[in-house]
Formats: structure tokens, C-alpha cells, sequence
């Protein structure tokens, strides 16, 4: 009997906890309507539009805008500078996080500053940036002439402002997980005599390695669709300079839309992908258990 | 390995830690750091193991200098507050950690290890949850865990900051007399670090209790405890009743009462601030005839061991705390209201000086 009256008191408080917490039906549907409204509107119509342009023409003008030979180049070069930028800036984010996060230091803060700085900047000036120092006129112009080396309208120009755009990716990713985690597994580590190396790939990669990924993947989208700061060093040589935005946008120019959402098309596929690989990496990195690492120096 | 720590000292900015601190903990000794938070006690522990660096002193491991040693080189292990297992490994490769970190020449072989962590864990009672992770652990065992993974080292001087402090009070009880068995069993230099006064008192050898920085006072938890150095310790080891009083002439005065003390002979009409324990004081329903400080029961806790009155001075405004046993509590017949005379048994009296006398 008692646990009954128990069991229903215990109900009651339930419902009356929802009830009392809640907002009325249609607050809660007006709401959630709005938000739906706002998203098809500009995200699932724009996206649909995208791949129903891209294969408006049929699916053979479809893949033959993807295997022509500047669209091959364009897709080449993006993948080039998406896998140089990309260690690079691993390196340089860990590096960063790892000073800023586990070690005080004179200047942290305008380190922290500096790292955020590609993302204050518009791209275009970032890419400015590099033409007046490495274009004809700029300060090293004459120098990488004499050498015939070229920077800006080539591939290391375009290296350059990708690697600008995307360094705060990973180090921003990196830096309040690391805080977060504190220092004393690494104190742990040094007391019990591992050197500095042991300590980072047996203490602290593993710890950090989901938050990594994470960044690793932010990194990647924004290499391959970064068109600003690409734009202004590449000089839009078809078949040699251009990426995969750049090629985008002078066939739209040309009026060959099917192409151009064609090449369109891959970009908003790897967004999706990359979308997926997120929610599957906020998913496992709360949920998994976490795998065993043997320490083998 | 005996450990000498010689003027130390150590700032954070204005932040004054470390205030020209000296110490010695002889070989296979059990030292508690005891004080309350900001008092320098984990800077310390800190310092010893050479996490932290001292601004100014030395530090030497049985007589050697080890001030600029390397941690690595210093043979210690360490039990963080926290524990800061590696979350990623099993028990058994936290435990194993220290042992495979060793350059290929000082490395066991795999069997070794198997041997020395499966040993360890038994010490510590917990060979069942090797194969755990430590997010899988409760607190008491991660505590364990932690312990058996600093000893896996082989360590000359065992370090713990607030080894039991995130732990509930009943498994903090049991860790602590298992700590203490453990000692004696290995002997290893060991110094903790606590600001819980009643841990302190059970688990160490030596108290050295801290504050501001500074050492207040060294000794064996008896000493400490009967003969507190300081206004301070009296304070921090245990609840005490503070009078104010006057000594004059060897005699100290509290309201109408006066004790005779074996020092301050000399002194005249100083003013002076007395200590008395809550069980030094003795309660009687009569004068007696004797010297005594008449107040009234204001409150009165039954549950425990003993009993305890809160006491209302006729003649104070402070509260005066006393201690009895239940017996005695019985025989006086007791009720809130009723008026009692107090006798202190044993009263300890700091003059505005600084200086000390027990009676």
C-alpha cells in the first residue's frame, strides 16, 4: 500500500515538474515552425538547388564537368594544398595549445591574440598580404626573380594563404580541452621519469586525440573551400592555379552553370561529409570507452 | 632517504609561499604538512619533489644537494590530489607506466613488469581491476591505484598531497589506518600533506604544522597536541575555549579566578590570552569551595562518545565549550538552563608577547 502512494506522489511531482517547467503547446510549436522555416530557407533549398542544377543536364554532363582537365587540375591543386596545410598546421595548433594550455609564460596572451588573427581578418587582405611581400613589386619580388622562384600566381602562393586562413582551427579546438584537462597527468608522467616526447604521445595526445580530429576535419573543410585569400594570389590560371572555388566561379562566369554546379556539387558534398565525421566524433568522444594504449616508448 | 630542507623560500608574484622554511624528515619517518589552505604546505611537497623550484634555499636528499636535480632524478614518487591516472590506460598500464618509460638499457623485461605491477596491485588489495579504467573506479580505489603506480618506481621518498581530502569520511578512515600499516610495513620516507588536524594526528610520526608560509611549530602529534607552540595551533589542532586573563607574578587571572603557572614569574600585570581544552574543563552543580567561573547550560549534544555543553559565562560574553564524559554526564543530572561552576583542569597561557607556558 504505501509503496503505491509513494509510486503515484512520485508520479504527480513528475508531471507537475513538466508542467511547471514548460512553455504552452503553441509557443513551443510557433517556435520550433520558425526555426525550421529559417533553416529550409537557407540552407536545405540552397543545398537542394545545388546537386538538382548539378545534374539538371543529365548525369554524363555531370561527370564529364568533373573529368575535363581543368576541373581534374583545379580539384589536384585544392587537394595539394589542403594535404600540405594540413600537417603544417597540426603541428603548429598542438605546439600552441600545448604552450598556452600547460605552461605560463611572458606574452601567452598575444600569442593567443596572434592565433586568432586569421579569424578577425578578411581573407582578401590576408591574401593581400602575401602579394606585397612575395608579388613583383613586393619586398622579396626582385630577390625570388634573380632565383626564378615563383610564390604568388603558384602553387606555394596558394600553400601560403591556405595555411593563414586555417591555423586558429585546431590550436582554438585544442586550447580550452588541454585548459580544461590540467596538468597533473603530465606532472604524473615526469615524476614517474618519462621524457618529454613520452609524456606527449603517451599522456597527452591520447587525451586529447577526439578534440584533435575534431579540429583536424574544421581544418580540412576550410582548406579545400576557401576561396578569398586563394583568389587574390592564384590569378586564375585554368588547368595551373585554379582551386576547386576558383573554378566554380569562372565557369559560372562563362554562363556553363551545369559545370559549375557540377564542381559545386563536390564542395557541398564535402560538407556534408564532414558534417557526418562531426556529429560521429562529438558522438564517440562522449560515448566510447576509451581504448587502451600500450606504452611501448 | 632523510630529507633536509634548508631556508626555503618561494613567491608567486606578492604571494608569499614559502617563508624561509627548515625541515628535516629523518629516514623511513611518516611526516604530516599539516595547516589551512594558502598556508605553503602542497608548495612544499611541491618544492621536495621538484615540480616546483624554491626562489631561495636548498634542498638535500640524504645530505646530497638535490636543489637543481632533475624530477626524473630525484626518486620520488608522488600521489596527486587528485590521483591523475592516466584515463586512457588500464589500471595495470598506469601501474606499469613508470617501469616502461625507462630507457631499454634500465628496462624490466615484459615478464618483470607483469611480475612487479600484479605485486602492487596486490599490496594495495586491488589485482581484481587491472584490466579497469580508472573513469570505472570509486574514489578510495583510484586513491590506491595512484599509490601502487607511485611505488612502482621504487621511490626513496613517498610524497601525497591531501592524499584521503576527496574521499568520504568512512573510506577516508579505513585509507588512512591502511596508510599507516602500509608504513610500517615498507618503511619509506614519506611526507603528506593535510589540513585536516585529526588525520594528522592518527597517521603521522611528526606534525609540522604551517601557516602563513611558516612553521609554527615541529613534533610528535602528543606534542603538538598537549603543548601547542602557538595561539595558532592551540587553534588548529582541535576545538579550545580562548580566555582572556592577566598574569601577574606567576599567576594567571581569568575573570574571578586565578591559576598558578610555573613560568612568568617575573611579569607583571601583563596582559595575556589563555587556552583550555573542552575536556580540561571540569563540571560541578556546587561551588565546592574552590575557585571556579559559574555559567549557565545553554546547549547541550548527547550523541557521541561524550558529552559536550555549551556553557554561557555569568560573567563573559563568549561561549565556553566543555567536554564530558557520559558518566559524569549522568551522575550531575544535567537539563539546558541549569547553573554549573567550571574548574579548567589545565590552562596554557600566551602572553601579548608571544612567548608560552604551560601550567
Amino acid at each position: 500500500m504505501s509503496t503505491t502512494v509513494s509510486q503515484l506522489a512520485h508520479y504527480n511531482a513528475k508531471v507537475a515538474r513538466s508542467r511547471a517547467t514548460s512553455e504552452p503547446a503553441w509557443v513551443r510549436w510557433s517556435l520550433i515552425i520558425i526555426a525550421l522555416l529559417f533553416l529550409s530557407l537557407f540552407l536545405f533549398i540552397p543545398l537542394a538547388a545545388v546537386f538538382t542544377e548539378a545534374l539538371r543536364k543529365g548525369f554524363e554532363t555531370y561527370i564529364a564537368a568533373l573529368v575535363e582537365p581543368d576541373a581534374l587540375s583545379a580539384i589536384k591543386l585544392t587537394l595539394i594544398a589542403a594535404a600540405i596545410s594540413l600537417p603544417l598546421n597540426l603541428v603548429f595548433g598542438v605546439a600552441a595549445a600545448w604552450a598556452i594550455a600547460k605552461f605560463e609564460f611572458k606574452g601567452k596572451s598575444i600569442l593567443i591574440t596572434l592565433i586568432d588573427l586569421p579569424f578577425a581578418v578578411s581573407p582578401v587582405i590576408a591574401g593581400l598580404i602575401y602579394v606585397l611581400i612575395f608579388g613583383l613589386q613586393g619586398w622579396f619580388g626582385e630577390w625570388l626573380i634573380d632565383h626564378d622562384l615563383k610564390v604568388i600566381f603558384a602553387i606555394p602562393g596558394i600553400v601560403l594563404a591556405t595555411i593563414f586562413v586555417t591555423f586558429p582551427f585546431i590550436a582554438r579546438e585544442l586550447i580550452p580541452l588541454m585548459q580544461a584537462q590540467g596538468k597533473e597527468e603530465e606532472e604524473a608522467g615526469l615524476v614517474l621519469g618519462a621524457s618529454g616526447w613520452q609524456i606527449l604521445w603517451h599522456i597527452t595526445l591520447p587525451n586529447i586525440k577526439w578534440g584533435l580530429l575534431y579540429g583536424v576535419i574544421l581544418t580540412n573543410a576550410r582548406a579545400m573551400g576557401e576561396f578569398g585569400a586563394v583568389s587574390v594570389v592564384s590569378g586564375h590560371i585554368r588547368g595551373m592555379t585554379n582551386t576547386m572555388p576558383l573554378h566554380v566561379e569562372i565557369l559560372y562566369n562563362e554562363y556553363n552553370y551545369a559545370a559549375a554546379f557540377a564542381v559545386a556539387s563536390l564542395l557541398a558534398f564535402l560538407a556534408l561529409v564532414t558534417l557526418a565525421l562531426k556529429s560521429y566524433i562529438e558522438w564517440q568522444s562522449a560515448h566510447s570507452v576509451i581504448a587502451a594504449k600500450p606504452v611501448d616508448e | 632517504m632523510s630529507i633536509e630542507i634548508r631556508n626555503i623560500k618561494k613567491e608567486f608574484g606578492n604571494f608569499t609561499a614559502l617563508d624561509n622554511v627548515n625541515l628535516d624528515v629523518p629516514n623511513g619517518e611518516l611526516v604530516a604538512l599539516l595547516g589551512p589552505s594558502g598556508c605553503g604546505k602542497t608548495t612544499l611537497l611541491r618544492i621536495i619533489a621538484g615540480l616546483e623550484s624554491p626562489d631561495h634555499g636548498s634542498i638535500h636528499f640524504h645530505g646530497e644537494e638535490a636543489t637543481d636535480r632533475d624530477v626524473r632524478e630525484r626518486q620520488v614518487g608522488f600521489v596527486f590530489q587528485h590521483y591523475a591516472l592516466f584515463r586512457h590506460m588500464t589500471v595495470f598500464e598506469n601501474v606499469a607506466f613508470g617501469l616502461r618509460v625507462r630507457p631499454k638499457k634500465t628496462r624490466p623485461t615484459e615478464a618483470e613488469i607483469h611480475r612487479r605491477v600484479h605485486q602492487l596491485l596486490e599490496l594495495v588489495q586491488l589485482d581484481w581491476l587491472a584490466d579497469r579504467y580508472p573513469p570505472q573506479l570509486s574514489g578510495g580505489q583510484r586513491q590506491r591505484i595512484a599509490l601502487a603506480r607511485a611505488l612502482a618506481v621504487e621511490p626513496k621518498v613517498l610524497l601525497l598531497d591531501e592524499p584521503f581530502g576527496a574521499l568520504d569520511a568512512k573510506v577516508r578512515k579505513d585509507l588512512r589506518r591502511w596508510l599507516r600499516r602500509l608504513h610500517d610495513e615498507l618503511h619509506i620516507t614519506s611526507v603528506f600533506v593535510t589540513h585536516d588536524q585529526e588525520e594528522a594526528l592518527e597517521v603521522a610520526d611528526r606534525i609540522v604544522v604551517m601557516n602563513h608560509g611558516r612553521i609554527e611549530q615541529i613534533g610528535s602529534p602528543q606534542e603538538v597536541y598537549d603543548n601547542p607552540a602557538s595561539p595558532f595551533v592551540y587553534k588548529f589542532l582541535g576545538n579550545v575555549n580562548q580566555f582572556n586573563s592577566r598574569v601577574n607574578e606567576g599567576q594567571a587571572h581569568i575573570g574571578d579566578i586565578s591559576l598558578s603557572l610555573n613560568q612568568h614569574h617575573s611579569i607583571q600585570n601583563s596582559n595575556a590570552l589563555a587556552y583550555v581544552r573542552p575536556h580540561d574543563i571540569e563540571v560541578f552543580t556546587e561551588p565546592n569551595g574552590e575557585q571556579t567561573l559559574q555559567a549557565i547550560v545553554s546547549y547541550i549534544h548527547a550523541a557521541g562518545p561524550s558529552v559536550r555543553l555549551e556553557l554561557q559565562p555569568v560573567n563573559e560574553s563568549d561561549t565556553i565549550e566543555a567536554e564530558i564524559s557520559r558518566e559524569r554526564f549522568r551522575e550531575l543530572a544535567l537539563n539546558q538552563g541549569a547553573h554549573v561552576y567550571l574548574k579548567p583542569r589545565r590552562v596554557q597561557v600566551f602572553l601579548e608577547t608571544g612567548t608560552t607556558t604551560p601550567s
